[in-house]
């Protein structure tokens, strides 16, 4: 396929995946935050809603004085944060504009019935029912994007951008969250703070949705070293980094199968799978978990910018 | 200019044969219902995203062709009339094409002053002496048609470079058969779904001869910031081929390649819908990026078939198109089939003269304007428009031609106030290959919204309608 059609479609994957995140993300927050102080309710917890999302930097500079109103704002509508859903689900589809041939035309309807309902957003937040309208609208739009793909695209090159794409993307995310809050997991032989931590962990349980997984899958009260588990190994959470880079692996196998062609993106994923198989989270900790994660995202970086390379992006 | 025609009711008296069942459903639908269909069908277009761009327009990045739930109707006897006189105008074009840019005999006969095509702003010099694959240089025209009485047809206007609308003509039969199922299904009315196959097979047909291989076409767009993309990725789509742009391509020894995941894919037809001037920056604009290097050269050793042609700008000339009575007589030795309208030439000085004096009346186009940008429509016209006009008109004659208003026939549309009559034009899609022409029956019927407007272009508050070819 064109190789701009391929980026096209990547970029797609990777900005509905972003504005999902996000969404999840603010949700889970406004929880946190809303929560008495006694329980670790703050409204520094969007200093790290903010850190995960990537928009610390862009958000200091537009409010020197954190809030919680202007985190929202920030991470939802506001059209100068490039990340934030507003301007994740007009790149997306943008980028999907630009190759509609590319698309079916249900997932094309998908992503553009998306656009066309955000734009009665405006982009100021006025109210907080506005706002759960709006997280809900994001998801939505999300799983309707994915539904369509999955029940009308051929499996052919442009369905295994698509979902490369979104590999990526959500292996970033969930890494990035997990370099936020990784003071908060710790080995199971370090003494637990006490139950202010609970609420942080279910905080980053949710925000991946998988606060209903993690008890189906360990029966177990919440313990910091199991949601590190959950998060990092665990790969039947879709959203684990072994999780998102063994599909990316196999996304890149299916692109490879017709031409053949293997590169140095599939010599970097399946290293980068490799690294996350045959060990567990005990290790981790031993290796220093804030070290393992901060590597996982410069590799993760990596396999991005050599997707670009060998597909002529 | 007296009474329009109008298609539902002659002269306005009894309703016409191929309009029985739409005015019966008409009387019968309640203006609600009307309005209901009318709310639904621009959703379907919404959602879909058929949209096009107003150039200078800020606010209307995105903007609906407004369609109008009313059909157009045409009996098969008035379709098999004009079809006729379409393939014969289209096999004019090409034998003018080819002759201008080959032997000039034309010239030579004294048909048409040789001046006005080799000093014309349209006359491609690359184009001499190049030999499209089997001799097409139009493969698609869009041939604008207006009517004036039950047998009075005219071609307005013809289109050889880049024709748009086609998707129109697709989508409005969609939309109609989705929302007016009751009403399309007591009629027996041609289907036009075959379009994108007979474009594809006519693109195929005309690939370079030494071509062995199965050809690879694929629609060149300008991108998705100008106002027909929908278009070009609608036609790739039903094509089943790539959509390409100036950046996916490389000319590499004459042959034209697409940038692909699996590196370079040759590409033997290209169905470009990118003006000629920015096509090849060797060849023509320098400075143009959306186009590629070489695409000409790569036509002219034989590797490639670019549709439409080069230089078919020459033939769709306003200039040259009051000459077109005389061309069609010179190259097919028959009198026309479909007449033009009458056109005064303001380069002859006596036409000038009547032109200046009457300009309360007539319609005055540039000869190479389009979209119906630049134009004076007489009687709609202020006195302070007229004058500033004629100022125009007396600095540079030769841009200009100009032609009686006439009374476009009209259909019954569907306004806020209810139904009442709109004017209407008509553009069908000619595709000619190597094993002749064919015409998908109906086209695109536009219709000019605002009351009394003749003005149909969709850059200026035109509509559309779905046109239907009934079999008796």
């Amino acid at each position: 396929m064109l190789s701009r059609t391929a980026a096209a479609l990547y970029w797609t994957g990777r900005y509905i995946e972003r504005a999902d995140f996000t969404a999840r993300l603010v949700e889970a927050t406004i929880r946190l935050a809303a929560l008495p102080s006694s329980y670790g309710g703050d409204v520094a917890a969007w200093t790290g809603a903010l850190a995960a999302a990537g928009a610390a930097d862009g958000y200091a500079l537009a409010h020197p004085q954190l809030g919680e109103e202007s985190a929202c704002q920030y991470l939802s509508l506001a059209p100068l944060n490039p990340s934030s859903m507003r301007s994740c689900i007009e790149q997306a589809r943008t980028n999907a504009r630009a190759v509609r041939t590319a698309l079916t035309a249900e997932a094309w309807e998908a992503i553009n019935s998306a656009w066309l309902d955000l734009q009665r957003y405006g982009t100021e937040l006025d109210s907080r029912l506005m706002l759960n309208r709006l997280l809900e609208a994001v998801k939505a739009a999300a799983l309707a994007f994915d539904g369509a793909i999955h029940r009308t695209m051929l499996r052919e090159d442009g369905y295994w951008f698509l979902r490369l794409g979104a590999a990526i993307e959500r292996a970033d995310n969930t890494a990035r969250l997990l370099d936020v809050k990784y003071h908060l997991l710790l080995p199971r032989d370090e003494p637990v703070g006490g139950s202010l931590d609970y609420f942080q962990w279910t905080t980053i349980l949710r925000t991946v949705s998988a606060l209903t997984a993690y008890r189906h899958v360990y029966r177990d009260a919440v313990k910091p070293w199991l949601v590190a588990d959950l998060l990092i190994l665990n790969k039947q959470m879709p959203r684990s980094l072994a999780a998102c880079t063994g599909s990316a692996v196999r996304y890149l196998d299916e692109l490879a199968r017709e031409s053949g062609r293997r590169g140095p993106a599939h010599r970097q994923a399946s290293a980068l799978a490799a690294g996350l198989t045959g060990t567990d989270i005990a290790a981790i900790f031993q290796a220093g978990l804030h070290e393992q994660i901060e590597r996982y995202l410069a590799d993760n970086n990596r396999l991005g910018e050599l997707i670009a390379e060998q597909f002529l992006f | 200019m007296g009474a329009a025609f109008d298609e539902m009711t002659g002269a306005g008296g009894a309703v016409r044969a191929p309009y029985a069942l739409v005015e019966r459903w008409l009387a019968d639908a309640s203006p609600d219902f009307l309005q209901t269909r009318r709310a639904q069908a621009e959703l379907f277009f919404r959602r879909i995203g058929i949209t096009f761009a107003v150039y200078g327009d800020a606010d209307a990045d995105e903007r609906l062709i407004p369609f109008d739930i009313v059909p157009r109707v045409l009996a098969r006897g008035e379709w098999t009339r004009l079809e006729r006189g379409l393939v014969q105008r289209v096999a004019a074009l090409n034998a003018f094409l080819a002759d201008v840019y080959g032997a000039r005999e034309i010239l030579r006969a004294g048909i048409v002053p040789e001046d006005l095509i080799l000093r014309n702003p349209q006359f491609c010099l690359p184009a001499i002496g190049l030999k499209p694959a089997h001799g097409v240089y139009v493969h698609i025209a869009g041939i604008d048609i207006v009517r004036t009485g039950p047998d009075q047809f005219y071609v307005l206007e013809d289109n050889a470079r880049t024709p748009s609308g086609v998707s129109y003509m697709l989508e409005n039969r969609e939309v109609m058969l989705r929302l007016m199922p009751e009403l399309i299904d007591r009629h027996r009315v041609a289907p036009v779904e075959t379009y994108p196959e007979t474009l594809l097979d006519t693109l195929r047909s005309v690939a370079p001869p030494r071509c062995r291989h199965d050809p690879t076409v694929a629609v060149l767009t300008p991108g998705h910031h100008n106002s027909a993309y929908y278009e070009h990725s609608f036609l790739a789509d039903k094509l089943g081929v790539e959509l390409v742009e100036g950046s996916d391509l490389a000319v590499r020894d004459d042959v034209l390649y697409m940038r692909t995941t699996e590196g370079p894919r040759r590409i033997d037809v290209l169905y470009r819908r990118v003006d000629d001037a920015f096509l090849d920056p060797l060849v023509f604009r320098a400075d143009s990026v959306l186009g590629v290097a070489g695409l000409v050269a790569a036509h002219e050793a034989g590797n490639l078939t670019i549709a439409n042609a080069v230089g078919t700008g020459i033939a769709d000339d306003k200039a040259i198109y009051s000459y077109m009575p005389e061309i069609v007589r010179f190259y097919t030795g028959e009198a026309p089939l479909i007449d033009n309208v009458p056109t005064w030439r303001c380069r002859e000085p006596q036409s000038l003269a009547y032109v200046l004096e009457h300009l309360p009346e007539l319609v005055v186009k540039e000869v190479d304007g389009s979209g119906g940008y630049g134009m004076l429509v007489g009687p709609h016209a202020t006195r302070a428009e007229i004058d500033a006009f004629a100022a125009k008109l007396r600095a540079d004659p030769a841009r200009f031609i100009a032609q009686p208003t006439l009374a476009l026939s009209t259909c019954p549309t569907l306004a806020d106030s209810g139904i009442v009559p709109r004017h209407v034009d008509l553009r069908p899609f000619v595709l000619t290959g190597a094993n002749g022409t064919r015409i998908v029956p109906g086209g695109l019927t536009r219709v000019a919204l605002k009351e009394a407007s003749l003005v149909v272009n969709s850059s200026q508050g035109g509509g559309t309608k779905d046109t239907w070819v009934l079999d008796d």
